[in-house]
């Protein structure tokens, strides 16, 4: 009897423990601190400086959410995960957002229950190969050992690839990508697949990246984007407009060195003055937002273009052009709904 | 002024209690169970609550109803994409089977050589296998894979330059490719021989012992047995026509085909396992020996009996009653730390139902209790058989 009450009381204790959680934005704001789930090392989106400073497009996204609700980027912290601990992580709170070049699915938005807010970089799954063993092409693969991440949706892909083309081979398992550039080099595998841009990435950083061959191949569609917990809609459309507000300037031409002078005189255009507010945009304050959220993105992380530049473009190591990623306008996919 | 008969009586029933040693004992048990009901009910209750606010059910049919997609480079069993997840959850339980298999039979076989090393009377020897001891047992278990691991897969050539040994075997950095096997349709009668041949050595072997307490003549059994397990199905495999091909792995394209072939990380994980277990059975075997009263030895030698005899008949069967229960954990933790295969990518029960199935069903908490329940099974069984095997060699009063 005694046991029986002194265990209810200790469920109950618990389930009011764990639904008294404020909103995500409450939480941050009081802890002061924006925590990010990022890559553990993937040059180009998140990988440390020598400064032991992280860098990337992963990082800069999770600095302007930071600075959206903070309104410093520096109060953005970051927590690693691989590819298998990444949702858990996520899911039991260790960040607000998942920023770790994780593909849009329908099951894992649904059936591990995310929200994707977006794709903020289109990439799709390719092949490196040494060039020492002559293959051109994805189709002459048969046979080979591929070595593949791990709790990613590549190692599905690959499957079904090699399936579907009647071919076989042999995988080589590998938790991280720098495990998978050791087996590579050691040529316990003959190639490495995993995201384009992860292989632009992973290539950069070899001692030889002339001595490899991305194939041209591309067998998979993977929009990479952000993700947060399902249940708090407020937090996941701040995450959304972060993203979208980065777009929309690249797209009206405000960049992180213009923008203060913009703001300050402001604007002939609307939806400019909108954005900087300078004029009301309705529901902002509902999200919680201050008048200045997207100054505080733009000058302290800069537009969407900036942002890739910084840290894939053409004058990187990672050297990737824009092309799917660049603005509709120029015949892209980056599109963001108007700031009206 | 109070005198200790004045206390005594003042006390109250709950200070009499704490003053009798029964009743206290039994006030602390129930203590320490309400405790630990109470901890674990807050567990489950917190569970039960964060997978409601999660909105996520609680259930195995993920196994069976999903297929598992992934591929396993290391089947004993049929396998691939479009079975399910417990099939796939079967491959890697298989494959934690054969290393911990493997293992235990190559820790034995190291830890009993050299445990008996250890105590030899030749100084190098005994200093070899010291130091080796030291060493092997005092590095962690995980650098131990991770070294070998590394060892071949950059000190071995690739399969293009593999090191052939004879012209069927391969060595390489992507694994050992020996020839298959293929049987032919009559092979079956050289497995019948070989089994007739070792019921025969049974049947032998009682004879021998039976003439020897009779008369005491002893018989060379070994010799006779060795002809009878060899000559009985080799004759049996010529006469049949040896019904036996092999089919020897070639080099084409990116790898070897044809062929058996042993992983690389089979290979370490194996080597480093039983490396590290076996410096723990040497030393417990050393244990064991010394165990055994030196007037043990002092009255086999006054009888007339070589070195090894001493060893085989007197000194190891009183030693096992020592060495089997540490060897039994030390079986255990063989087994159990298999699991650190994951660190070098070998396919293991972890790695398919507690990794992969895992991350690509987000069934965290269903896959972890399949997972541990599993190594609680296996270790429960190795446990009872070593126990069996205890009590058989257990000293017999009379």
């Amino acid at each position: 009897m005694k046991l029986a009450s002194f265990a209810t009381a200790a469920i109950l204790g618990a389930v009011y423990a764990t639904t008294a959680q404020a909103a995500t934005l409450d939480d941050v704001r009081a802890k002061g601190k924006m925590n990010c789930i990022i890559n553990t090392g993937l040059p180009g989106f998140a990988a440390p400086d020598d400064k032991g400073r992280w860098t990337g497009f992963d990082v800069d996204f999770c600095r302007a959410v930071a600075a959206a609700t903070l309104g410093n980027a520096n109060k953005a912290g970051f927590v690693t995960a691989t590819g298998k601990t990444r949702f858990t992580k996520l899911r039991s709170g260790e960040g607000e957002v998942l920023s770790r070049n994780t593909t849009w699915t329908f099951s894992r938005d649904n059936d591990l229950q995310l929200t994707f807010i977006g794709t903020s970089y289109y990439d799709g799954q390719g092949f490196m190969i040494p060039k020492k063993l002559g293959v051109k092409s994805a189709k002459g693969l048969g046979g080979a050992s591929v070595c593949i991440q791990t709790g990613t949706t590549t190692e599905l892909n690959l499957a079904d690839f090699f399936k579907s083309n009647g071919m076989k081979y042999n995988p080589v398992p590998i938790e991280t990508n720098a495990e998978a550039r050791e087996n590579y080099l050691a040529g316990r595998c003959d190639v490495y697949t995993t995201d384009a841009s992860g292989l632009a990435a992973t290539k950069a950083a070899f001692d030889k990246p002339g001595d490899h061959l991305v194939l041209p191949e591309i067998i998979s569609k993977e929009p990479l984007g952000p993700a947060v917990r399902q249940g708090d809609d407020q937090w996941a459309d701040i995450v959304r407009w972060t993203l979208f507000a980065m777009i929309t300037a690249e797209e009206l031409g405000i960049t992180s060195k213009n923008v203060k002078d913009i703001a300050a005189k402001g604007s002939k255009n609307p939806e400019i003055n909108r954005l900087l507010g300078r004029e009301p945009l309705q529901g902002r304050e509902a999200l919680g937002l201050s008048k200045d959220w997207a100054v505080f993105v733009i000058s302290q992380v800069g537009n969407y273009g900036e942002v890739f530049e910084r840290n894939l473009g053409p004058k990187t190591a990672l050297g990737i052009a824009r092309g799917v990623n660049a603005l509709w306008g120029n015949g892209g996919l980056m599109y963001s709904p108007p700031f009206r | 002024m109070t005198s200790p008969a004045d206390t005594a009586d003042a006390a109250t029933g709950l200070s009499a209690i704490w003053r009798d040693e029964r009743l206290r004992g039994i006030a602390i048990q129930i203590g320490v169970i309400l405790a630990f009901f109470a901890c674990a009910f807050w567990l489950i209750g917190n569970v039960v609550a964060n997978f409601t606010s999660l909105n996520k059910s609680f259930g195995f049919s993920f196994l069976w109803e999903l297929p598992a997609g992934y591929d396993i480079n290391q089947t004993l069993i049929p396998y691939n994409n479009a079975d399910t997840h417990l099939r796939a959850a079967v491959v890697g339980l298989i494959n934690t089977g054969l290393v911990a298999a493997i293992g235990i039979v190559l820790a034995t076989l190291f830890g009993f050589v050299l445990g008996v090393l250890r105590l030899s009377n030749n100084w190098l020897a005994s200093r070899l296998a010291y130091w080796y001891i030291e060493f092997t047992r005092n590095v962690p278990i995980l650098l131990h894979i991770l070294l070998w691991h590394g060892i071949i897969i950059n000190t071995l050539p690739h399969p293009r330059q593999a090191l052939a040994l004879g012209d069927s075997a391969f060595l390489s950095n992507r694994g050992f490719y020996v020839p298959r096997p293929v049987f032919g349709d009559a092979f079956w009668v050289t497995v019948l021989a070989f089994a007739a041949a070792i019921a025969g050595v049974i049947l032998l072997r009682r004879w021998a012992k039976q003439r020897q307490a009779e008369t005491g003549r002893q018989t060379p059994v070994g010799w006779i047995s060795l002809a009878i397990i060899a000559g009985l199905p080799l004759a049996a495999f010529a006469v049949t026509g040896a019904p036996l091909s092999f089919e020897i792995p070639k080099f084409q394209g990116f790898n070897f085909q044809g062929g058996l072939y042993l992983l690389p990380e089979l290979v370490a994980l194996t080597f480093a396992l039983s490396i590290y277990t076996s410096a723990f059975i040497a030393e417990i075997v050393r244990g064991g020996i010394s165990a055994v009263h030196k007037g043990q030895r002092e009255a086999s030698e006054s009888l007339g009996l070589r070195p090894g005899k001493i060893m085989s008949l007197v000194i190891l069967p009183q030693a096992l009653r020592v060495i089997v229960p540490p060897l039994t954990s030390q079986y255990l933790n063989l087994t159990k730390n298999s699991s650190l295969a994951i660190a070098i990518g070998y396919m293991d029960l972890v790695a398919t139902l507690g990794g992969i199935t895992l991350n690509q069903t987000g069934r965290e908490m269903e896959s972890m209790i399949l997972v541990m329940l599993i190594y609680l099974i296996l270790s429960l069984m190795i446990a009872a058989f070593m126990n069996w095997y205890n009590q058989r060699i257990k000293f017999v009063e009379r």
